[in-house]
């Protein structure tokens, strides 16, 4: 028969597991960093992307993860010759990190991106960009968030 | 129709740069939030965004969910020839939204 005590430990112990599943995943921090890094090598195909050249600007410390402003200019002729090809967004926090990817050419006359976009924690912000002679280059920016994009998820 | 606003200078010279904003009225649901019974609420989001210069593509970009709501895309191109800029968004559960604007190389 099952006495009180253990009646009450097993309601406690059921309890705890449920909320346990609702908290976040442990794991969290490496699958997050894991999912950017299988990105990262999604974008360049395992080439290393060398920083410099890029710029992104995002503001440092963002009230509304929501809508963030991020702008990514390259240095580039944008000539036929030498030009941009894509220019690729990534973030560290959010639960997929893509954000954009742009396809440009010499046509662009500047290799220049303004969009908002969607920032679910603080963490970086990546921008990296493929150029027309196959070499990567990218630009990491550190951001404060503090008021996260809509995730109740567990997944931030 | 979905409402899109464009801005795109009406006259340009020859050979300059010109910079583009784009703006889609689209919710872009990211595919993680939930109801308040807990239900997934399903992705519903812009997925493509493509600009053509007199029929050719001059720029092209793929939208994540982690794009904003009311997705702005604002890039340039050089003015080469009088003619049409046609803008086309394509998304999730079929949407799309086109615009097209006229514009003057001297």
């Amino acid at each position: 028969m099952t006495s009180r005590r253990r009646f009450l430990a097993l309601v406690a112990g059921a309890l705890a597991a449920a909320n346990a599943r609702a908290q976040l995943d442990p794991n969290i921090a490496v699958k997050r960093r894991a999912a950017l890094e299988a990105a990262i090598r999604k974008v360049t195909g395992g080439a290393p992307a060398r920083a410099g050249k890029v710029k992104l600007e995002v503001p440092p410390l963002i009230d509304n993860g929501n809508a963030v402003p991020v702008t990514v200019a390259v240095e580039s002729p944008m000539t036929a010759a030498e030009h941009v090809k894509t220019i690729h967004l990534l973030t560290e926090k959010n639960p997929q990190p893509h954000v954009l990817s742009a396809h440009l050419g010499p046509r662009a006359g500047r290799a220049r991106l303004a969009t908002r976009a969607r920032i679910a924690d603080s963490g970086k912000v990546i921008a990296i960009a493929e150029l027309s002679d196959g070499s990567y280059w990218s630009h990491e920016v550190s951001v404060i968030v503090t008021l996260s994009a809509c995730l109740e998820d567990g997944l931030i | 129709m979905a409402r899109v606003a464009v801005t795109v200078p009406a006259s340009a010279k020859r050979g300059e740069v010109i910079e583009i904003k784009t703006l889609a009225e689209h919710a872009m649901e990211n595919g993680f939030r939930r109801t308040q019974n807990g239900e997934l609420i399903p992705r519903d989001i812009i997925t493509q965004f493509s600009c053509s210069y007199n029929g050719v593509e001059v720029f092209r970009a793929e939208l994540h969910p982690a794009v904003a709501a009311n997705p702005l895309i604002a890039f340039t191109t050089v003015a080469t020839e009088s003619g049409t800029l046609e803008f086309k968004w394509t998304g999730d559960n079929g949407y799309v939204a086109t615009y097209s604007s006229k514009i003057t190389v001297a």
